[in-house]
């Protein structure tokens, strides 16, 4: 049984939020002083920081419209933040009209808000749960109903990843939703890599103590491990704007800066 | 992707379009789709170029533009910046250029700035959401924890650590039988009760401080009405995240039937129905308490009571009349004597006990049978009756480590015996002569001839430690009678009658056979682990002429080492220099057994034959180390005595060991005088020989040494 704790975490507005940071970074303005002032001090320290985000979207972009077009029309979007520029359910429906998705996040501000957007929207639902809790999460009815056996679905751990700890066993969690998702299933996993900028982890990370979520860059060996079990689509796990930009120009010159790397893989 | 439809439609100069494209690309463009961004990228260059180019201008469409870049998201202000720049580069038809610009930036500003109010409302109105679902799940979750509380069959009560009493349910207002008014402002320490378990109070203030994180305790409290109330307490602490005590939880179950019961219960079991006096039972589990653990010296008394003449009453006037006189009775022994502190228990029938713990000497015993025999001076008036009842008394007083709680009982009854036979109405001291005359008149001597054949008898061997490392060295052979009315008899209770009948012959044997063959096995078992065996040799034993031969026998049969076996014989064995005992004590020795003097110093001593002996060892009597502890004697004097025996065996080359040792501190000063070996209860009680393998199995573990020694 689940029970509700004293003082629920992002509802304390005085402290940044990642899901309200990263809107702020996107240029949105679903923030609060608290997360601006975490962005702005950020941003000072690492002026790409805008940018990252911006790679990081893009690349949700294009992964959810190459598996649309292949033919996915279910998606399980696990850390979805606040969806307010290009959300997966609008991405998707540019190429598949009926695409289902159901988002999660463990932030209940950013799921209130996903609600408000969202309450007409019959084919999407928004869950508040926890990534940690995996055998939690597949027993919520909306994310049963999206898993039952029969149609493939896409999983999406995008940006979420680096802010479970270790001690709380990334791989293990992974694994524990691979092996509930139907077979033909994909995963889209991007994640902040030690590898791009080393020189900003250690005060990045420090920054995001603050945060009920902290962050944790990893080695993108360790990344690619995650996928352990799936079948990588080319061009395997990459620094964001290299996995099949829109256009050859659109990877720039410094594909590393953008410092996060990211990967679909795809289950036999 | 970069040229299109809407390009073509439009109908802009390339140049700009293309400016225009590539300016939308960067920044926030990366993110989006690129045929969304085409379309964006057409409707706006469409709208400026109109803007720029028509023949009237309308800044209306340069606002728009502006505007549909806010709505794609494009709230980077650098856009902005960008933006006029280019509107600035490339010609227009007249000088509405800055007209245009301003009007592009306004509109781009407006559309943000609504863009931002919507936003900032949308999250904030999403925070309120997420507070009020938490709220509501915390409102739902309070009730549900409060009505758990509320319902809960068992009580519970919570309480600050500074023991202030903050809530309680209903079920522990039942318990204490109070109004939620009568428990306001009460505090955890008003709740003390003299019945409390000792030790609960000392947990309480562990968990409130921190120390501990819960007890438990079977708790007495008053209720409100001043009933008491047992409950089984549970205590929890309850802490903040950083670990700092916060609130106590108490849960509290009603148990009083069953402490009642159990209480009544045990009740009747140790206290006899008609008197209400301590049973039987209750009395020796006192009794055997006392022996447990005795401080060394520690003396007990007994008075045994029988009534004279109860028979005739019971007789004559009925059962009836008789227990109302036993309870009469009863009732005077205990308002006389339990005010003093000692116990009155009903052994059964008319017989009664008083047990004296902590005994200061035979006086207070005497006078405590003084005092049965004046409470029951007066006649008791019964209906119509008055009755007058005398009793007899039995007096018994010793230290504790000279006898067992079976014996002691024994020699009171017939020390009472002896009262009565003395003329009734009177108490009688118990005498150890007496005793043991008595028991050889009542028991002894009629059924002794034949109890070694019906093996009766058995032996408890009785550690003898080396004071230097604490080893054990040799063991004393101590026979026992396990009589069938009688129970577990001593040596000293028979081995007076077994000598004046002549039983100490057969006797004597069977205890140097059984215990010989007893020591040959530690032999095999244990090696030179085992210990050396000392047997009593009775006066009558060491005159016997076939005594050598015997114990040649007996060796050859056990195939114990010579050695091994020391004969402990009495200071009269050898009453002088021409006594044929001397004879056979020497062929003794020469067969390698040793020799050592019993009970020295209590006995008629002539030191010269000390020398006449073929002795090695000398044993210092019970008594005098046990003398060291009686406050009637002088402490001082009895240690020199010690110490001058000590030294005058050591003259002689003799070993000395020290009898009846009570205590590490006797045994320490023993040891730094010299004094070899020591035997007592402080170095262990005669036990069964299957105790004696298990010590010296322990022994040979290292630490199981020293924490023996320890």
């Amino acid at each position: 049984m689940r029970q509700p704790s004293w003082v629920p975490a992002g509802t304390d507005l005085d402290k940044p939020n990642a899901a309200r940071v990263y809107d702020y970074y996107l240029g949105g303005s679903h923030n609060f002083e608290a997360d601006r002032e975490m962005a702005r001090k950020a941003m000072e320290l690492w002026p790409d920081l805008p940018q990252i985000m911006r790679a990081n979207r893009a690349f949700l972009r294009r992964a959810v419209q190459h598996l649309a077009e292949q033919g996915y029309t279910r998606f399980l979007d696990i850390g979805s933040g606040i969806p307010t520029f290009g959300p997966v359910h609008e991405a998707a429906r540019a190429i598949q009209p009926d695409a289902r998705v159901v988002y999660v996040d463990l932030d209940p501000v950013a799921v209130a808000h996903s609600r408000l957007i969202l309450k007409d929207d019959g084919l999407s639902s928004v869950v508040e749960g926890d990534l940690r809790d995996v055998p939690d999460l597949l027993s919520r009815p909306e994310v049963a109903e999206l898993l039952a056996p029969g149609e493939p679905v896409v999983l999406l751990l995008v940006a979420v990843l680096h802010f479970v700890k270790d001690e709380d066993e990334p791989e293990k969690l992974v694994r524990q939703l691979r092996d509930a998702l139907p077979p033909g299933s994909a995963m889209v996993l991007s994640h902040a890599s030690l590898e791009g900028r080393p020189d900003q982890a250690g005060a990045h990370q420090d920054l995001y103590k603050r945060t009920p979520t902290p962050l944790t860059m990893r080695p993108v060996e360790q990344i690619t491990g995650l996928f352990d079990g799936f079948e990588l689509l080319e061009p395997g796990v990459v620094f964001l704007p290299e996995w099949r930009p829109d256009r050859p120009e659109a990877v720039g010159a410094h594909p590393e800066r953008m410092t996060g790397v990211a990967g679909v893989g795809r289950l036999p | 992707m970069s040229g299109g439809l809407s390009e073509a439609g439009a109908g802009s100069g390339p140049a700009f379009h293309d400016a225009w494209t590539r300016l939308l690309r960067g920044g926030h463009g990366s993110a989006v789709h690129p045929g969304t961004l085409s379309l964006l990228v057409g409707r706006t260059a469409e709208l400026l170029h109109r803007a720029r180019q028509d023949e009237s201008f309308d800044p209306a469409l340069a606002e728009r533009a502006g505007a549909l870049l806010v709505d794609s998201h494009f709230t980077d202000p650098v856009v902005l910046a960008q933006a006029v720049e280019l509107l600035q580069e490339f010609p227009v038809r007249d000088d509405r250029g800055p007209a245009l610009c301003g009007a592009f930036a306004a509109g781009w500003a407006a559309a943000l700035r609504e863009r931002t109010l919507r936003e900032q409302e949308a999250i904030r109105l999403a925070a309120d959401t997420a507070r009020q679902e938490i709220e509501r799940a915390l409102r739902s979750s309070e009730a549900r924890f409060r009505a758990l509380f509320e319902s809960a069959a068992i009580g519970i009560g919570l309480g600050d650590t500074e023991g202030n009493i903050l809530a309680v349910n209903r079920a522990l207002q039942e318990i204490f039988g109070a109004s939620p008014q009568d428990m306001q402002g009460r505090r955890v320490n008003d709740l003390v009760h003299p019945e409390d378990t000792p030790g609960v109070w000392e947990a309480y203030e562990e968990l409130i401080s921190g120390k501990r994180d819960y007890f438990q305790f079977d708790k007495p409290y008053y209720r409100h009405d001043g009933e008491v109330v047992w409950t089984h307490l549970t205590v929890s602490l309850i802490r903040d995240d950083e670990g700092v005590p916060q609130y106590q939880v108490a849960m509290l179950e009603d148990i009083t039937d069953r402490y009642r019961l159990q209480e009544r219960l045990r009740h009747q079991a140790t206290h006899d129905p008609l008197t209400g006096l301590p049973n039987r039972a209750a009395f020796f589990e006192r009794l055997e308490g006392l022996f447990e653990e005795p401080e060394p010296g520690a003396r007990f008394g007994l008075c045994y009571v029988d009534l004279d003449g109860f028979k005739v009453v019971n007789d004559s006037l009925g059962h009836d009349m008789g227990d109302q006189l036993l309870a009469a009775v009863a009732a005077r022994l205990d308002s006389a004597l339990t005010p003093l502190g000692h116990m009155v228990a009903r052994l059964g029938g008319d017989e009664f006990v008083v047990l004296l713990e902590n005994c200061r000497g035979e006086q207070e015993a005497v006078a405590a049978a003084k005092t049965v025999l004046a409470a029951l001076a007066k006649p008791v008036l019964i209906g119509d009756h008055k009755l007058a009842v005398g009793a007899s008394v039995g007096v018994l007083e010793r230290r504790i480590a000279t006898t067992t709680p079976g014996a002691a009982v024994r020699a009171a009854d017939l020390t009472l015996y002896r009262a009565k036979e003395a003329g009734r109405g009177r108490w009688t001291l118990f005498d150890p002569k007496e005793n043991a005359r008595a028991v050889s008149r009542y028991a002894v001597s009629v059924r002794m001839p034949s109890a070694l054949d019906r093996g009766e008898f058995f032996i408890d061997y009785q550690p003898m430690v080396d004071l230097a490392d604490g080893s054990l060295v040799a063991v004393e052979a101590l026979v026992r009678w396990r009589h069938p009315q009688l129970g577990v008899l001593g040596p000293e209770e028979f081995v007076g009658v077994a000598e004046e009948t002549g039983l100490i012959m057969p006797l004597g044997r069977w205890v140097l056979e059984q215990a010989c063959g007893q020591a040959a096995d530690w032999v095999d078992r244990f090696g030179s682990r085992a210990p050396k065996l000392s047997v009593n040799l009775a006066v009558r034993q060491a005159r016997n002429a076939g005594l050598v031969g015997d114990i040649d026998r007996i060796l050859r049969g056990t195939r114990l080492d010579p050695a091994m076996l020391q004969l402990e014989i009495t200071e009269s064995t050898v009453v002088g220099p021409e006594d044929e005992a001397l004879k056979a004590l020497h062929a003794v020795v020469d067969m390698g057994v040793s020799l050592a003097v019993d009970d020295f110093g209590t006995g008629w001593s002539n030191l010269a034959y000390l020398r006449d002996l073929p002795v090695s060892g000398l044993k210092i009597a019970g008594s005098f180390v046990g003398d060291l502890h009686d406050p009637a004697k002088d402490t001082h004097l009895g240690w020199r005595i010690v110490s001058g025996l000590v030294s005058l065996a050591h003259t002689l080359g003799l070993t000395v060991t020290a009898e009846g040792v009570e205590s590490r501190a006797d045994a320490e000063r023993l040891r730094l005088m010299g004094c070899d070996w020591a035997q007592g209860w402080h170095f262990g009680r005669p036990v069964r020989p299957g105790e004696i393998a298990r010590r010296i199995a322990e022994a040979s573990l290292p630490e199981a040494g020293l924490a023996h020694e320890a």
